[in-house]
């Protein structure tokens, strides 16, 4: 005998518009970038090198920051730090090459003691949120405030901190920065879509009482998050220093809110338990070929914040959307 | 059948003593239960159901008495302990990552690895064979393609029966339910009830707490009845009555006003 629970099986049918949509709006935009070039300038848009490079780098930065964030998000979190941590790593790199010089050591110490110091908002960050039980968004707000003052300090009388390096220089142009944000990329989704820890980061975003019950040391995986967002934002940190050659403790300050939505342009819930790297992907790409490809078509560049807020709020409501229909009475 | 005394009892509770702020949870409550037993736990509100089944699964300390399982004292650190000794508690929330499938909950916290060229990978085929197979074994049918959907898509029935066969697949000896059936419809209510017997045929020992009397005196070989922190009364299933399991929860009062 087998007892078939007929009744009352929830509908899943609007799980496949939240996973699908963003590839659908990515295609449409290069299809219309495409089109408008064809038309208007006889030229291909996206059969050019240095469209796809720009694309990419452009996609880049908020990318690093936004892999962090994928997993805070997943876990139900929100890391508010990342745009200052990447400031004051970008501040930190900058120094470290005015200290060394041209000397080749530079590079490598560069990025040990960047990722170093960027490690300790990251920890104090995941220590407020899963052993003192502040909320993320506060938490990592403080500590928004405390990277955003260490990077101007540290940055000394200006803002800025000018770096000659040639290997510096290596790391921050072409298609270097492009790869390695790819490889870092396809790692990290690795570790969340196969390992265990990617595997506790969506248990916790679900149902944090049942992970602790499960045995999951809840704690020391959301500070392990913590960490790896912080230390992303480093990377991005470095990454900025060496592509400009200099560190600016506001480097990061307009990419936060970029990376927080190509996390959620890419289909992660912000109740947390959902969301996926390559989702994330998708929305860097959409967001910077919305800023390259304006720019391309000549439109006012205030006209990006605002379609960039437009496919914010859209895909929030579409979140919302599955909410009701996937998972509501 | 295994009435109670006639083998050696799995579980022993030994004059367990509580007490929070001043105020005693629990006095001097002894139980005993055997192998494939289903023991049904009543008692109104505030009666100390609740306490006494967080000292059995470790989650509080007793301040007198003794648990022992398996001929073992258990005097446990945490929860974990117990649990790793085969002693599992479903609450009534059933602690599912409802944003996971099926095979995720069941190993949820104990994931098996697969070295992948030296990665170490979540062996998810394996995960999803096991779920079906711990989903035969107690006889629930979900549609195929549900196994892979977060269980939050499954309903309240099939979810308790999630929750079930995990303890079972990590070799649960001693069931502790809590309130198994109080959040679902009728039909869903029978099949967990059914369940439960079946659980109890394969020689899992249960520990049934319900609101419900008509659950209890379905499923139970006995019942033991808590009044304001003591033991008010145990009396085999066979041999008692709603009416008097009802005198035993309120008292006097009841008498009085009889």
């Amino acid at each position: 005998m087998t007892a078939a629970f007929s009744p009352s099986e929830r509908l899943d049918r609007p799980a496949w518009i939240g996973r699908v949509w963003p590839w659908l709006f990515l295609g449409a935009l290069l299809v219309f970038f495409e089109v408008w070039s064809r038309l208007r300038v006889d030229r291909s848009f996206l059969w050019n090198v240095y469209n796809v490079q720009a694309i990419l780098l452009a996609a880049s930065a908020p990318l690093l920051l936004a892999i962090g964030q994928t997993f805070v998000i997943i876990a139900a979190g929100i890391d508010l730090s990342v745009g200052f941590v990447m400031g004051l790593a970008a501040v930190t790199v900058a120094q470290v090459a005015v200290a060394g010089g041209e000397a080749a050591w530079v590079l490598p110490a560069a990025v040990v003691i960047t990722l170093l110091v960027c490690l300790i908002p990251g920890w104090i960050n995941g220590v407020l949120i899963a052993r003192l039980g502040v909320p993320a968004f506060i938490g990592t707000l403080g500590m928004y405030g405390v990277a955003r003052g260490a990077g101007f300090l540290a940055a000394g009388s200006g803002m800025t901190v000018s770096v000659p390096h040639e290997g510096l220089a290596w790391l921050g142009t072409g298609w270097t920065p492009i790869a390695l944000t790819g490889a870092l990329l396809a790692v990290m989704h690795l570790v969340l879509s196969t390992t265990r820890f990617g595997q506790y980061t969506y248990a916790i975003g679900g149902n944090l009482q049942s992970a602790v019950r499960a045995g999951i040391d809840v704690k020391r995986h959301l500070t392990a998050i913590y960490l790896v967002s912080a230390g992303f934002a480093g990377i991005g940190g470095i990454l900025y220093a060496a592509r400009y050659g200099a560190g600016a403790a506001n480097a990061g300050e307009p990419l936060l809110l970029d990376s927080i939505a190509a996390v959620v342009i890419g289909g992660a819930s912000l109740f947390g338990g959902t969301g996926t790297l390559i989702g994330t992907l998708i929305g860097a790409l959409i967001i910077s070929v919305i800023h390259f490809g304006l720019i391309f078509i000549d439109v006012d560049a205030f006209w990006q914040f605002i379609a960039v807020g437009v496919v914010i709020i859209l895909s929030v409501l579409i979140d919302q959307y599955k909410e009701r229909l996937g998972a509501g009475a | 059948m295994n009435p109670s005394g006639s083998t050696d009892p799995i579980l022993e509770v030994k004059s367990v003593s509580i007490r929070f702020g001043g105020v005693d949870a629990l006095k001097d409550v002894s139980l005993a239960l055997a192998r494939g037993e289903v023991l049904g736990l009543v008692g109104d509100n505030g009666a100390g159901k609740s306490t006494l089944i967080k000292i059995i699964s470790g989650v509080y300390r007793p301040h007198q008495g003794e648990v022992w399982f398996e001929a073992r004292r258990l005097a446990p650190r945490d929860p974990q302990e117990v649990r790793a000794h085969g002693i599992e508690t479903i609450y009534q929330d059933l602690a599912l990552a409802d944003n996971l499938d099926v095979g995720s909950n069941i190993f949820l916290g104990r994931e098996p690895i697969v070295r992948r060229f030296g990665w170490p990978a979540i062996d998810r085929g394996r995960m999803r064979r096991v779920a079906r197979e711990v989903l035969e074994r107690i006889d629930i049918a979900i549609p195929e393609r549900k196994l892979d959907r977060p269980v939050q898509m499954l309903s309240g029935g099939q979810r308790q029966a999630i929750a079930i066969g995990r303890a079972i697949y990590w070799n649960a000896r001693l069931l502790i339910m809590d309130e198994p059936t109080a959040a679902l419809g009728v039909p869903e209510q029978r099949k967990v009830m059914e369940l439960i017997r079946s659980l109890k045929r394969a020689g899992v020992s249960i520990i049934l707490i319900s609101h419900n009397l008509h659950d209890i005196f379905a499923a139970s070989d006995r019942i033991a009845v808590l009044r304001r922190g003591e033991k008010a009364g145990e009396r085999r299933t066979a041999e008692t009555d709603g009416e008097e399991i009802v005198h035993l929860m309120v008292g006097d009062e009841y008498k009085q006003r009889a």
